[in-house]
């Protein structure tokens, strides 16, 4: 095996010079193309974010005057939305791991992934663009909602173009991982024998495949009513804006699916492997990815409760949002029977997933107060709703992005990161996390609205702790990227498997070779987490105990 | 060590595969389906409010044009058909003449298209026209709806004849035969897409009362 490793060049030396990476057709490269360019918007929009908390350290203006703090949060809230949260895993990680589990090459269609990553750099182009171009970048909020993002003066239509074509990029990568794992798994895999972030994925691009469709043709509406001047959204010109709001959320609603479902594939490939152990109730897993694609599609109206909804229909809507906790909750109780009795090794990686269960539990249970109507009416646009969207955005999805890099950070680049400066980052982020986010919860509660760049001073301290927060969080980010840029150079080398996966990915070379695998790979017996001295059952560990 | 340097994996993703390429080829169908579908209900929604508007203003449509660009596309889409079978077959030539009436029957309903726009533009029916901004609200609705709609149709007709072009050209360089004929069918399947949402667009925008 080693001696097969060395003789073959790794996907890094098989090619040379820069239009090697800019066309490759390796789903390697490519996600590690989106790798670069998702991480440097999210820098980007990460550091628009301390911005407007440095904002609001102080009640009234301190560094940036109201007009400017709308154009910040919009950008922010586009790039970490389009640019960032929605192709983060799936781009990165699917395109990267998901021919790796499945035990193939690549995806069905490499050159449609190229497309896709072209797409990408074009959309993300279109919404720089409007920082140099026309009135400035948009000032809408990232939900475009009409009336105003008919009528405000800044740059909308460049930024819901940017929105669409990004679009396209996220259908066409859904498409992809969808015949994927229909046609490309090794022989012998079927679909309970999958990994689950292969099941995630695929729940996840069943979503961007059905939702996405939506948003590109409402946004095509904003950008003619904008230039026709039509009356569709328009209340002043017989338009309905309550229409706008449910187009908007047919998509965007889904949308979040496809954020928060490929982080839990991440935490549930995670946990086994750190817990040696079998995951508890694959199947429960697997099957209730399926059953939040398919129940988040229908809840889209709880973002409306506030905005003249009948009330059947807001009783309907609020309903179906707590069926969406069932799987959730199916999926979480499952983790955390995975790690019971397991042998569990602490990394880095165990506890980011361990910090997106936290994380996500909060951004969960939050999400069942703004579910529910009557609260809803209390906190709806205040910083509750803030605190719950990064709870479950950042705190999950984000904790799960970063947990991934820790994961297969040895298998992409052969070499392990520094732990000690990992664990310190990681202790950084979360504390620096929750301490941005919580006091956000309260104020919410208290009644501080969000989107103004001012406050009423009874909100003071809060405020004053959660950009506190947010400087340790920052410090954490940027100790975590240096960490890893220098490991990635100059990084003890480790051997293919560091972890003692089972999975397909760790049964090849690290870095693997051009074509991923030099030998037939071997499904494990029994189940893709079947490890082989694991103790599935009570009787078991007794048994073992006794001995 | 040489044997392992040519090893290549039964299931690679570089293979060809035509069960593949039609899966991804119906995948994209849906997702087509969904952005005219988008469309579909706010015109569902403002026909809803507006009937006696829109029914107004669907008197300004000619239905013979509208009728007679229906069996253009009908037409066009069994030839499409007749030019996979004749593939299938091992009859290349027949394959290709059958896929150029296909494409002569895309460019008649264009020039149809063009004629039936024509009118509407010198009477000043499209958005932001002097007679169009007259109207009531409830029949500017329609012409909106309806220059959105049988424009961004008439965009995938455009897009659905060149990809046939492309597919003859594949016929006859040989990359598309008897054996390997999945581009010229997906061509086939998107072309029948195209012929269906015309389909309702017809009753919807001229016919119904």
């Amino acid at each position: 095996m080693t001696v097969a490793a060395l003789s073959q060049p790794n996907f890094f030396q098989a090619k040379k010079g820069i239009a090697s990476w800019l066309f490759t057709l390796d789903h390697k490269r490519i996600g590690l193309l989106y790798l670069y360019s998702i991480g440097f918007f999210f820098i980007v929009a990460a550091g628009l974010g301390v911005l407007m908390r440095l904002e609001l350290l102080n009640p009234g203006r301190d560094l940036i005057d109201a007009q400017t703090y709308n154009q910040v949060f919009t950008l922010h809230g586009v790039i970490m939305i389009f640019l960032f949260i929605i192709p983060s895993i799936p781009a990165v990680f699917g395109n990267f791991a998901l021919p790796l589990l499945l035990g193939t090459d690549d995806v069905a269609f490499p050159k449609l992934n190229l497309i896709s990553w072209w797409l990408y750099v074009i959309g993300a182009l279109f919404a720089l663009f409007t920082l140099f171009y026309g009135d400035g970048p948009a000032d809408t909020g990232w939900t475009f909602y009409a009336p105003y993002s008919v009528r405000t003066g800044t740059n909308v239509s460049m930024t819901v173009m940017a929105a669409f074509v990004l679009g396209f990029s996220s259908i066409l990568t859904g498409l992809n991982f969808i015949v994927t794992i229909h046609r490309l798994k090794t022989p012998g895999m079927g679909f309970n024998q999958m990994p689950l972030f292969a099941w995630s994925l695929y729940a996840t691009a069943w979503i961007q495949l059905l939702a996405t469709p939506i948003i590109g043709i409402t946004l095509l509406m904003i950008v003619a009513e904008r230039v026709l001047g039509i009356g569709l959204f328009d209340p002043s010109i017989g338009g309905d804006p309550i229409l706008y709001q449910h187009l908007f959320w047919i998509y965007s609603h889904p949308a979040v699916y496809i954020m928060a479902l490929p982080a839990m594939g991440i935490v549930s490939e995670v946990i086994p492997t750190f817990a040696q152990r079998t995951i508890f109730g694959y199947k429960a897993i697997a099957y209730s990815s399926m059953a939040i694609a398919f129940v988040g599609y229908f809840v889209w109206g709880h973002h409306m409760f506030t905005s003249g909804m009948s009330g059947p229909a807001g009783f309907i809507f609020s309903i179906l949002t707590f069926f969406v906790a069932i799987p959730t909750a199916v999926k979480v109780f499952n983790w955390v029977a995975t790690l019971y009795k397991g042998s569990i090794s602490i990394e880095v990686p165990l506890l980011f997933a361990l910090a997106f269960i936290f994380n996500f539990s909060i951004g969960g249970l939050t999400g069942l107060v703004l579910g529910a109507l009557a609260t809803d009416v209390h906190v709806h646009d205040t910083h509750f709703v803030v605190a719950h969207f990064h709870y479950v955005m950042f705190g999950g999805a984000g904790f799960a992005f970063f947990g991934a890099l820790h994961y297969w950070f040895p298998k992409i680049w052969g070499k392990m990161y520094n732990k000690a400066m990992a664990n310190l980052a990681f202790i950084l982020l979360f504390i620096g996390f929750n301490l941005t986010y919580f006091p956000m919860l309260i104020v919410g509660i208290m009644g501080m609205p969000r989107r103004y760049y001012d406050y009423l001073p009874e909100f003071h301290e809060m405020n004053m702790l959660s950009t506190f927060g947010s400087w340790i969080m920052i410090t954490g980010l940027i100790i975590m990227i240096i960490n890893l840029v220098v490991s990635k150079q100059r990084g003890a080398k480790v051997s293919g498997n560091p972890w003692n996966g089972i999975t397909l990915d760790w049964q090849t070379s690290s870095p693997p070779p051009l074509h991923n695998f030099d030998k037939m790979p071997v499904l494990p017996e029994g189940g893709p987490y079947n490890y082989p001295d694991a103790i599935s059952t009570h009787e078991e560990k007794e048994k073992k105990d006794d001995e | 060590m040489s044997q392992e340097h040519a090893f290549v994996l039964p299931n690679s993703g570089h293979n060809f595969d035509a069960k593949s390429s039609k899966m991804g080829m119906w995948l994209f169908l849906y997702t087509e389906l969904l952005l005219f579908g988008g469309l579909f209900l706010v015109y569902m929604i403002y026909r809803y409010l507006n009937q006696d508007a829109f029914l107004l203003a669907s008197f300004e449509l000619n239905v013979w044009m509208g009728a007679t660009n229906t069996i253009v596309l009908l037409t066009s889409s069994m030839t499409i058909a007749m030019a996979i079978t004749a593939l299938q077959k091992g009859n290349k030539k027949l394959s290709i003449t059958l896929s150029w009436v296909t494409i002569a029957a895309a460019i008649v309903f264009l020039v149809i298209k063009y004629f039936e726009w024509g009118a509407k533009f010198e009477h000043g029916y499209f958005p932001g026209m002097d007679h169009y901004n007259e109207l009531p609200h409830g029949e500017r609705l329609y012409f909106y709806l309806y220059f959105f709609m049988t424009g961004l149709h008439a965009v995938h007709v455009i897009v659905g004849a060149v990809f046939i072009l492309f597919v003859i050209r594949g016929i006859q360089k040989g990359k598309v035969t008897k054996d390997r004929y999945s581009l010229l069918e997906n061509s086939g399947l998107y072309w029948h897409l195209v012929d269906l949402i015309w389909i309702y667009l017809f009753p919807l925008f001229y016919l119904i009362h």
